[in-house]
């Protein structure tokens, strides 16, 4: 097989198109500057192949980047139905439409513990010195990858949180981003930095306004919790089937830190995540919750590493996927241990329940294990739903389909009973209802 | 005026396999009939039949309630009409809290009408509803908050059977062997419980190999099966006998369906 020449204008952006992009945009020349570092970056790895253990069955054939742009238009500011939104009291709120923020807001008591959240930019700009050693350099690289280098290159605009020292943020945080318009290509970035002793809940979604366009998002986060600080960041991905996300994630967790990170797909044309997990500090923690739920044509796709760096660390991983209809999930998951990582337990799981003949799931797990007392785990399970359940539940006078409704509420419960975030709990069991079409809905 | 459960002249398979081979009995409200039969005679299969399990067909033979045939209805719709089955080996389902399931069945059973999506039994009454027949059968009453049957023990399972026995109310009840498996003291506590529940609004079928579950539910009628039919019927003395003997006599009586017993067990084995 002959490899037939790399088409740029169809897998990425060209030199043109940046240079186009850089002039409409009114930033400080360090900003520029790392953007044009990135983007060599970026050309560079558009002319090699994705790394195939990684993307080999990610099936990006039909993906048209010329078919999206970035947008220096003012964004619409009309409805956006979010799913978090207004269902619980927030310390802060910001919402990112179309590449461009369109709302910020944090509650005076955090500002004045001095905690900052809101717009990347703008606060990077005005916290130079604190935030530009983190940004792109601590949890993702711009050469990880052709994704991350073009995030690096293009990212518009981004939700910034900073936690002092010792500061807890009882209250969560909410962060919105959104698509108004066809054709949108959006590279939101989300950077949450927990200082030593801090703590924080950020919750994330995604959302389009509606269910005919076309959008691109190529995200990037980056989760860096500092010494003895406790982390719990959410993301529910819930695009219209017309979008593509393509994203590049990484949370580093120090000392005693604990990292709880939830990721929801339900959402989306394409979707390809790939999250790292580094545990850097000894007896660092990391909980890792994954719910996702593809039905028609969606293709949803994960590469996990738990990366465990110290000595004592733990991780655990649980990912739970419901596919219907002609959907495809992928989920490759890794747990590595470095050398100098003993005692440390790691544990990865995914589950999948298949509703329909024409889905199909692959699920890989793997271990690279380079020191010799650790205990390491993991395992995958796909399967449909049994017979027998739905027959029992029907000798109790509960019809097929709804016995089939609560058996696949149930496969989900168990990763539900992990999140600690009750609204979250609430949002995916009402979204999952909504996603296998129960309308009325009985309060129980 | 009480209803009244007949089955006529049922053939039921299991794949290819013949398994009853024209059962005949009637089952009225407020009546409990003990149906015995060594292994392979088709009791659970009777079970299942009556309770509306999809691998089991039909072949011929009509299953009907005061005259209402309900040979073609699924499960639900059966359970619906009063019909219940207290499983031999009861299904686990994760992640479905014993309330939520209960809270719906009985939501179903109560208003046969229901679509998925409507209202649900008011949470006050059923809460307080289930917490007595749970303090009634000696259950924890955090076992509502647990995951349908999973992780529960034997005996635990069974009273799990028994209590949604007691919620739906059912007609008709079937037990397929509700006290195998069971150390003494739970074939006490669900033997107890079924009598306290069955009466004049409920006819019982109770499937056992022992005897001990009619000790505290005593049958007017006994049914001894054999190669998938019924081949004899008496009193309580029936049952004595059986469990004092076993079936080597009755064997003997019916020596052609003690062959298509001895078949059916082949077939069934290998």
């Amino acid at each position: 097989m002959t490899t037939a020449a790399i088409d740029i204008n169809r897998i990425g952006y060209s030199r043109d198109v940046f240079e186009q992009f850089l002039a409409e945009r009114v930033e400080p020349v360090w900003i520029s500057d790392a953007r044009r570092e990135a983007f060599e970056i970026y050309q560079s790895l558009l002319q090699s192949e994705l790394d195939p253990e990684e993307f080999k069955r990610v099936d990006l054939r039909v993906f048209n980047a010329a078919r999206f742009r970035p947008s220096s238009v003012k964004a619409q500011t009309t409805e956006i139905s979010t799913l978090l939104a207004n269902q619980t009291e927030y310390g802060g709120s910001i919402a990112h439409v179309d590449g461009q923020t369109t709302h910020s807001h944090l509650s005076s008591q955090l500002a004045a513990q001095g905690v900052l959240f809101g717009d990347l930019l703008t606060l990077l700009i005005q916290h130079r010195e604190l935030l530009e050693p983190s940004f792109l350099k601590k949890a993702v690289r711009p050469d990880a990858d052709r994704f991350a280098a073009w995030h690096a290159a293009f990212w518009t605009s981004g939700t910034l949180l900073y936690v002092p020292r010792g500061v807890e943020v009882e209250l969560p945080l909410h962060s919105l981003i959104a698509h108004s318009r066809d054709g949108i290509a959006e590279f939101g970035h989300t950077l949450v930095i927990l200082e030593d002793d801090a703590r924080a809940t950020l919750l994330e979604e995604t959302s389009s306004i509606n269910n005919d366009m076309a959008g691109l998002h190529v995200g990037c986060v980056e989760l860096i919790v500092g010494k003895n600080a406790g982390l719990r960041y959410v993301q529910l991905q819930n695009w219209n089937q017309r979008t593509w996300h393509l994203a590049h994630q990484a949370g580093n967790v120090d000392n005693n830190a604990s990292l709880q990170w939830t990721v929801v797909g339900l959402g989306s044309r394409l979707s390809h995540i790939h999250q790292d997990i580094n545990l850097t500090g000894r007896a660092a923690t990391a909980e890792v919750n994954g719910v996702t739920f593809a039905s028609d044509h969606q293709k949803i796709s994960y590469y996990t590493q738990q990366h465990h760096k110290a000595q004592g660390t733990h991780s655990d991983l649980l990912y739970k996927e419901v596919l219907r209809d002609e959907s495809r999930v992928i989920w490759r998951g890794m747990i590595k241990v470095d050398a100098a990582a003993q005692q440390t337990d790691g544990y990865q799981r995914s589950d999948a329940l298949m509703l329909s003949e024409n889905a199909r799931c692959d699920s890989i797990p793997g271990l690279e294990i380079e020191a010799d007392d650790v205990r390491c785990t993991h395992g995958a399970t796909t399967g449909r739903v049994d017979e027998e359940q739905i027959f029992y539940a029907q000798s109790r006078g509960i019809s097929e389909k709804e016995a089939m409704h609560m058996i696949v509420e149930g496969f989900f419960q168990q990763v539900y009973d992990r999140i600690p975030v009750e609204i979250v709990r609430e949002t995916l069991s009402r979204t999952v209802q909504g996603k296998l079409g129960i309308e009325a809905l009985a309060a129980v | 005026m009480s209803s009244l459960l007949k089955i006529t002249d049922l053939h039921v398979s299991v794949g290819e396999t013949p398994i009853l081979k024209g059962v005949n009995m009637e089952i009225r409200q407020g009546e409990v009939h003990a149906l015995m039969g060594p292994n392979g005679s088709g009791k659970s299969t009777l079970a299942y039949a009556l309770a509306g399990h999809p691998n089991y067909f039909v072949t011929s033979g009509s299953i009907d309630i005061d005259g209402v045939e309900i040979t073609e209805l699924g499960a639900d719709e059966r359970a619906r009409l009063g019909m219940f089955l207290a499983f031999q080996y009861p299904v686990v389902i994760p992640g479905v809290k014993v309330a939520d399931f209960i809270r719906h069945a009985v939501s179903n059973i109560r208003n046969p009408d229901r679509k998925e999506g409507e209202g649900l039994v008011p949470m006050r009454e059923f809460r307080r509803e289930i917490r007595e027949r749970m303090e009634a059968l000696n259950m924890d009453t955090e076992f509502a908050r647990r995951y349908l049957n999973d992780g529960f023990s034997g005996g635990e399972k069974k009273r799990m059977e028994i209590l949604q026995m007691a919620m739906l109310q059912p007609r008709f009840a079937i037990l397929d062997e509700t006290d195998s498996g069971l150390d003494s003291d739970a074939v006490r506590v669900v033997s107890e419980g079924l009598a306290r529940l069955s009466g004049p609004q409920m006819g019982v079928l109770i499937i056992t190999h022992h005897e001990r579950l009619l000790e505290f539910n005593r049958p007017q009628f006994t049914h001894v099966m054999l190669g998938g039919r019924i081949v004899e019927t008496g009193d309580a003395s029936l049952a004595h006998e059986l469990h004092a003997n076993g079936y080597a006599t009755v064997r003997e009586r019916h020596p052609e369906a003690a062959a298509d017993n001895a078949q059916t067990v082949a077939a069934v084995t290998t």
